[in-house]
């Protein structure tokens, strides 16, 4: 064993309840740091993942746009002054080619059509507006997993029941609909159409469960007065969601309709969860931080107590990058042996907590393993100890035998 | 041929005002002397005991230790020097407490690194041994009485064989019988082993004894 390390060893030891307590020290501010971010890596996981139960990575349609000057120089008059959103038509033109178009994206996963429309539910006297979604029911699933969400009868036999409805739990509650009941339709058009309930789905949004139901597309384009080509919303999910606004760009530069990103359509949420992890962040890495601040003051006590050490052993040779590599091998040891530490308490705290059941639209404690926040934890930790040790191990280094000897 | 050699060395206090500790030192130490600085107490010979040593940097002049010249080497250079060539024994012995005497004595020949562990530590069992200490070896330093300890310093000043042993009052601190074995080390020293010793004291007898006495007063020295 080299002699630095030697004697960074024999310090350690000599003070245990030091070395302990230091130790302690990183190894709370670890379990905090990687408990913390694990806890919001899942809480944005959750968040996210009952966004996407209803919301596709993008979503491509027509955008009403303003009345465009015919004339753009500036020096002539204008011929339209007081411009207006002129609406012509909210469908999508050709959707088999914009489908097609969508889909040589390499980053596109699955590509849906899509009919909204919006309609009253109708049972008996009671009367609910909402939003009828025609889909494919196969593709439909593909994106938004809606098999996991129903709770009662069969989101698959929807495609062999042109008839079919699947309607929210807030619906099926409000106009006491069992699967098998009927229940009438009007459109906006004026289009009365009677379904079967064949399934009910529980997405934890409740002003969804309360207005919105999946239909065929063919009987949506029915309830639009419109026929096989009448699309209005084309679905798209994507690899990676969070390049949903540069992949969503491409796909208005291609197809010119407007492509709106998740971010874009649930904008609070996104910059809330944006919030809560800067903050959880900031909170996180200052406590670690503060752990460092411990390991500081312990080794510049140390620092001062062996002055007359490190004067001897500059007498006999050791130069000053020595004396820095026994203490950095002190506070680097201490930050090791903390790191592991706080690494163990973090995964047993997260073990335990993911079995705890907390109930409501959460289910288990949202929380989860993420190997980069371990990996990102053990680096900072590792650093802040490095500088926590090498600045009083410069303040040693500096010292003048001299002076100490003539004391 | 001196194995160091001073050259009109100057040095001055610039604290709390400027005060000329050292005035033009100039002498030579022969290789396997034993040799003591004496002077009445702020005569400036601890002062130029540090210089000799490498460790005070601040001064003017030349100093040469086995022909190499000492003034523009890096702090590093000349911790690498002492390592090598100079042994140190202070008044106080400057153990390091936590250490066991064996390792107290092994450290500067684990820094040097020019011997295997195993080799060094029989090094050190025979340095111990030559200073009648072998048995307190694994003893923590802290625990050894004054004597004791001042032999362990010894050795260990001893362990990389240097050419030269500088003592800053080896002595101050012990009696006249540990004094009396001290002085016969340093004695033996010279005369078998041809290392040179320069060591600062008080001890009349001491000195009396030495091959060579340099007497200093106010910063000069006595011819």
């Amino acid at each position: 064993m080299n002699i630095n390390t030697d004697i960074a060893k024999t310090y350690i030891l000599v003070d245990k309840r030091q070395t302990a307590v230091a130790a302690i020290g990183v190894l709370l501010g670890m379990a905090v740091y990687i408990f913390m971010n694990s806890l919001m890596l899942a809480l944005d996981r959750s968040s996210t993942a009952v966004i996407f139960k209803n919301n596709a990575h993008i979503r491509v349609y027509k955008d009403d746009k303003i009345s465009k000057e015919l004339v753009s120089d500036s020096k002539t008059k204008y011929l339209i002054t007081n411009p207006k959103v002129a609406p012509k038509s909210n469908t999508i033109i050709n959707p088999n080619l914009v489908t097609e178009t969508i889909l040589k994206n390499k980053n596109v996963t699955v590509v849906t059509p899509q009919v909204n429309s919006s309609v009253f539910y109708n049972n008996g006297k009671s009367q609910i507006s909402g939003m009828a979604v025609g889909v494919k029911p196969a593709e439909a699933n593909a994106m938004y997993d809606i098999n996991s969400s129903i709770v009662d009868g069969n989101f698959e036999s929807l495609a062999s029941n042109p008839n079919g409805i699947v309607i929210g739990v807030g619906i099926s509650s409000k106009m006491n609909l069992a699967v098998g009941n009927n229940i009438n339709i009007t459109s906006a058009k004026g289009v009365n159409r009677t379904f079967k309930v064949i399934a009910i789905f529980r997405s934890n949004v409740k002003a969804l469960d309360e207005t919105k139901s999946y239909i065929n597309l063919a009987s949506a384009q029915q309830l639009q007065k419109e026929g096989p080509l009448y699309i209005t919303d084309i679905s798209v999910n994507i690899k990676n969601p969070d390049e949903a606004e540069a992949i969503g760009e491409e796909i208005t530069q291609l197809t010119g309709y407007k492509a709106q990103s998740w971010q874009e359509a649930n904008n609070s949420i996104v910059t809330g969860n944006k919030m809560r992890r800067i903050v959880s962040g900031l909170i996180s890495y200052l406590i670690l931080l503060v752990a460092g601040f411990g390991i500081y003051n312990i080794l510049n006590m140390t620092v001062n107590q062996k002055i007359n050490d490190i004067a001897i052993l500059k007498a006999m040779g050791f130069k000053g990058k020595d004396v820095i590599r026994i203490f950095v091998t002190q506070a680097l040891t201490i930050g090791i042996i903390g790191v592991i530490g706080g690494v163990i308490l973090a995964a047993i705290l997260i073990n335990t907590l993911k079995h705890i059941h907390v109930g409501g639209d959460i289910g288990y404690f949202p929380i989860e393993y993420d190997f980069t926040v371990f990996i990102r934890g053990i680096i900072f930790g590792l650093i802040i100890t490095f500088f926590a040790g090498y600045f009083p191990a410069r303040k040693a280094a500096r010292v003048d035998p001299v002076d100490i000897f003539r004391r | 041929m001196p194995i160091l050699k001073t050259e009109n060395i100057n040095k001055f206090f610039h604290e709390p005002n400027e005060f000329q500790v050292l005035k033009d030192i100039s002498f030579e130490v022969r290789r396997g002397e034993l040799l003591t600085l004496m002077g009445k107490s702020g005569c400036g010979k601890s002062t130029l005991l540090y210089i000799l040593s490498t460790m005070d940097r601040d001064y003017t002049g030349n100093l040469f230790i086995d022909n190499q010249l000492m003034n523009n080497l890096s702090i590093d250079e000349l911790a690498a020097i002492r390592n090598e060539k100079i042994g140190f024994v202070f008044q106080f012995h400057y153990l390091l407490g936590e250490f066991s005497c064996l390792k107290n004595v092994m450290i500067p020949a684990l820094k040097l690194g020019k011997y295997s562990t195993e080799e060094i530590e029989a090094r050190a069992y025979e340095k111990l041994r030559v200073l009648g200490i072998e048995d307190q070896a694994l003893k923590p330093a802290s625990k050894l009485s004054g004597g004791q300890q001042q032999r362990v310093a010894i050795a260990r000043a001893l362990i990389n064989d240097p050419l030269i042993i500088m003592g800053d009052e080896p002595t101050g601190n012990l009696d006249s019988k540990n004094t009396d074995i001290v002085f016969n080390i340093f004695r033996e020293l010279a005369d078998e082993y041809g290392q040179t010793i320069i060591a600062v004291t008080h001890d009349d007898d001491f000195a009396k004894k030495s091959d060579r006495i340099v007497e200093m007063i106010d910063g000069m020295i006595l011819k």
